[in-house]
């Protein structure tokens, strides 16, 4: 049983990752279809910085913790945030479609992931640094099941949370949350109320997307332990993230609960012994939660429950 | 004591394209502590050269010197820090905000973000003039009015000092309109200067302390209200003096047309939208329906037009066929053979035409088909048709020509995107058997319809969404006219229009009253509906007052129907 929570905690931080970053983009009123490309480009970005830190090294015994997970991260980031910004550079300024722009994104990410793994990237010591990455606490263990289902993650997991109630705050509780809300649900308003909509826009859209980037990375590095196959695994978990969006109303405090039900469906096919199959119709339960969600909140039609207003349409200021 | 001169104008000129001069050598002021109404017809520049001072445009020449200093106003933003604001027509407000959170957006950089502490300040401002409004209450849960009042509390909380109300009064109810002057008087005496953008004679004379008059982009002369009167702020406005009597011949030999019996529709909130609602539209003249804005008119109009679902009741239509040979124009074959079992149909020589040989067999489609065709087969009497419950399509189906101008216009009658030509098409591309739309004679009917309304268009190609209010409109009546109505429903067909717009439709509606098409008018204006309209129904509260002749009618009379008294005498 704490196998399986261990587990299901970890699948859900892959998802909280992405879905908190798409929080934060649909919240700007853009619908980021490329946060599978992204959290595979993320991924390639972590694993690039990963192998720099490792190759510098004399021995992969003299890995600092600290450096490791501080370079790794910035490069996850920064990748991500590099092709949310060609994403944002399309939709923002030259106004494409978004879910044809966010579908060209993922194929492009993906693709250019794969390609980033087999050339640049040297895995010799990814299995020693996913090690490192995903230590937990020394108590952990100490502390039976318990102990293991709530420390016995990598930082990676509790980054996520912060940033998920971190992102609930700001969204909620300041001005500048007030004011990217308004964003995405009226740009015309927020426009004439003087907020620069384009900047805020950009900016998250490039947060959003860094975010969701370190979702692949996690992944790699501490769920599977610097293993690799190709980008495929990732992106279906990019567009989980974006199904989980929906099923928790676009609120990212929600988003950990809503993630932690997800990763649980998604690996509950793994602890009970079932045929093939089972295993693929119990697969489908997070769809099929997202959909009976997307119906509730259609037949309750409250206002406070549906996409920002402008989800998906360009700001064009001189439209009348 | 001469008032301060807050923002003057100088020789302001903004084009759109090479072709449109919206403002020409615009040059006017602003005093402090006045209420100033900008007046002039639609398309006359009036908001586009407000907008410049909102930052919403920028002028391509001349200059707006704020307080004995240029200006320069590129955004929203830098009208703010000349305390400028400007309430637009359509709310710029987020539905799903708060009135505080809205009042509240895009200030206060750098402070504390304090909800509570607003509130506080928005209370004490709001008392200060007279405002109404419950803060916690979302946008999405308002009336149009509280909305508005979002709208000006949130330009005053950013220190506005100039406030400019885009047609404020359009979508309010009189009450309504009362407790907005009221406010705007109380911030006047503040020391603000208050903009109206509008074109309704009355309002300027009953609010304002001096008007500016724009015609086509430029300024004719800004008068103080007090030595001027409608009748001369009129005639600047329009340039030429207005005919104000409409052409009203007497109703040709009336007949029944539309009779209406005792419908009822019940609303979302389970009120009564239209309560047990009778009348009969006579072709040759024109019902008007008078009552205070959502009494149940629009909802009258639309449920006779089978876009609602009416609780009981009867509508039914009175086709004039009697002796006239049936069509395959207008009826299917199965429509045919339902009314020749029905025994409503004739051969020409008078003997009843039943679909069977006179051995009682019936006849092949085939020759049926050729009998009709043919021109032999008439109708015994008018063609009584129901039309309760049914569909748009399955009446038109029926053969019922019936033509409907909606309220919303964009909305409801065209497509904002679409060009002229596809808005005339929606009402034709049924016709014709191939798989390829007929274009060509949407298109001669798309320039006929330009050429004889006057439609001010670069273009067929031209989306409607470009154009004006007015063109719109009479891109929509010309359509519906085209289509050879019987009966012609319009709905506020002239609301937002310029005084030349509106005579142009009134006289579209008197033509076609004329060719003898019932035509059912749901107007505004009481004077208009007393000029125009023969008959004219009051509602009030979904049911009806009574109906009076319009052409002995008092105001007063109808004026206290609308407000729910029942007619005094039942005489028409």
């Amino acid at each position: 049983m704490t196998h399986f929570f261990v587990a299901a905690i970890s699948i859900a931080t892959v998802l909280l990752y992405g879905c908190v970053g798409e929080i934060i983009t649909e919240k700007a009123g853009h619908l980021n279809l490329g946060i599978p490309g992204i959290m595979c480009m993320g991924t390639a970005g972590g694993c690039l910085g990963v192998s720099l830190y490792m190759g510098s090294l004399s021995s992969p015994e003299n890995a600092s913790w600290i450096l490791l997970v501080l370079i790794s991260l910035l490069f996850s980031v920064i990748f991500a945030a590099l092709l949310g910004g060609i994403y944002a550079l399309l939709t923002v300024t030259l106004r494409c479609n978004q879910n044809i722009t966010g579908l060209a994104i993922t194929i492009f990410g993906s693709g250019a992931t794969n390609f980033l793994m087999h050339s640049f990237i040297d895995r010799t010591h990814f299995e020693a640094a996913g090690k490192i990455v995903s230590a937990s606490l020394p108590f952990a263990d100490r502390l039976g099941g318990f102990g293991r289902v709530v420390f016995g993650h990598g930082v990676f997991v509790y980054i996520a949370i912060v940033v998920a109630i971190a992102c609930a705050f700001v969204l909620n509780k300041t001005r500048v949350g007030l004011h990217l809300r308004a964003v995405g649900e009226s740009p015309a308003t927020a426009d004439a109320a003087g907020i620069n909509v384009v900047l805020y826009k950009y900016v998250a859209i490039l947060v959003g997307s860094a975010i969701a980037g370190l979702g692949g990375f996690y992944y790699i590095m501490d769920y599977i332990k610097g293993s690799w196959e190709n980008a495929g695994t990732i992106e279906a978990f990019g567009w989980l993230a974006i199904a989980l969006v929906i099923f928790v109303l676009w609120k990212p405090n929600l988003a950990v609960l809503g993630a932690l039900l997800f990763g649980a469906c998604f690996i509950m096919y793994a602890i009970v012994n079932i045929t093939p199959t089972q295993k693929e119709i119990i697969k489908m339960l997070p769809y099929v939660v997202t959909i009976v969600v997307l119906v509730l909140t259609s037949i309750r039609k409250k206002r406070e429950h549906q996409p920002p207003a402008s989800l998906g349409l360009s700001y064009f200021r001189e439209d009348r | 004591m001469e008032k301060q001169t807050v923002i003057e104008f100088r020789n302001i000129t903004k084009r759109f394209g090479t072709s449109v001069i919206a403002n020409n050598n615009v040059s006017m002021d602003v005093k402090r502590g006045e209420i100033l109404s900008v007046l002039g017809e639609n398309g006359c520049g009036k908001t586009t050269l407000m907008n410049m001072l909102a930052g919403i445009y920028y002028p391509d020449e001349g200059q707006i010197i704020i307080h004995g200093e240029e200006a320069s106003i590129r955004s929203p933003k830098d009208a703010f820090r000349y305390n400028i604001g400007m309430i637009h027509q359509h709310f710029k407000l987020v539905d799903v905000f708060t009135a505080t959170e809205n009042i509240v957006l895009g200030t206060g950089k750098g402070e504390k973000y304090d909800l509570k502490e607003a509130k506080t300040r928005i209370t004490a401002m709001s008392e200060k003039y007279g405002f109404h409004i419950d803060l916690d209450k979302k946008i999405h849960e308002m009336s149009v009015s509280e909305k508005q009042t979002v709208e000006i509390i949130k330009v005053l909380y950013r220190g506005a000092d100039v406030l400019i109300l885009d047609e404020p009064t359009a979508v309010l109810t009189p009450q309504e309109i009362k407790k907005l002057f009221a406010v705007l008087r109380a911030m006047r005496d503040d020391g603000k200067s208050v903009l109206i953008i509008t074109h309704k004679l009355n309002e300027v004379m009953e609010i304002s302390d001096r008007v500016a008059v724009l015609r086509k982009g430029e300024h004719v002369k800004t008068v103080n209200t007090a030595e001027t009167n409608e009748k001369e702020l009129a005639d600047m406005m329009v340039g030429q003096k207005v005919t104000l009597n409409i052409d009203r011949p007497m109703p040709e030999n009336p007949e029944l047309r539309l009779n209406v019996e005792g419908i009822t529709m019940v609303g979302n909130e389970g009120n009564f939208v239209l309560d047990n609602v009778s009348f009969d539209a006579y072709s040759g003249e024109i019902l008007g329906i008078a009552g205070i804005a959502g009494s149940g008119q629009r909802e009258l109009l639309e449920a006779v037009a089978g876009l609602h679902h009416l609780q009981n009741g009867s509508v039914t239509y009175i086709n004039p066929k009697k002796d006239k040979p049936i069509t395959f124009y207008h009826k299917s074959f199965e429509r045919v053979m339902e009314l020749a079992s029905e025994g409503m149909l004739r051969y020409a020589d008078g003997k009843d035409f039943t679909g069977k040989d006179a051995d009682g067999r019936a006849l092949p489609k085939k020759a049926i088909r050729a009998l009709v065709e043919a021109g032999e087969i008439f109708f015994k009497e008018d063609e009584i048709i129901n039309l309760r419950e049914k569909t748009p399509l399955q009446i038109r189906e029926l053969g019922v020509r019936f033509s409907f101008v909606p309220e919303d216009r964009l909305g409801m009658g065209l497509v904002g995107n679409m060009d002229i030509i596809d808005n005339v098409m929606l009402r034709s591309y049924r016709r014709g058997k191939s798989v390829f739309v007929d274009r060509k004679s949407p298109e001669e009917l798309a320039n006929e319809i330009i050429k004889n309304l006057q439609v001010v268009t670069p273009g067929t190609h031209t989306p409607v969404r470009r154009l004006s209010g007015g063109n719109v409109q009479k891109v929509l009546v010309g359509r519906e006219i085209a289509a050879g109505p019987k009966v012609l429903m319009a709905a506020y067909p002239v609301r937002g229009l310029d005084i030349n717009s509106s005579y142009t439709i009134y006289n579209l509606l008197t033509e076609q009253k004329k060719n003898g098409v019932a035509v059912v008018f749901v107007g505004e204006d009481l004077d208009v509906l007393l000029a125009l309209c023969d008959r004219i129904m009051v509602i009030a509260g979904g049911k009806v007052m009574g109906t009076v002749d319009a052409r002995t009618a008092k105001k007063e009379e109808i004026g206290l129907m609308m407000m729910g008294a029942a007619a005094q005498s039942e005489n028409a």
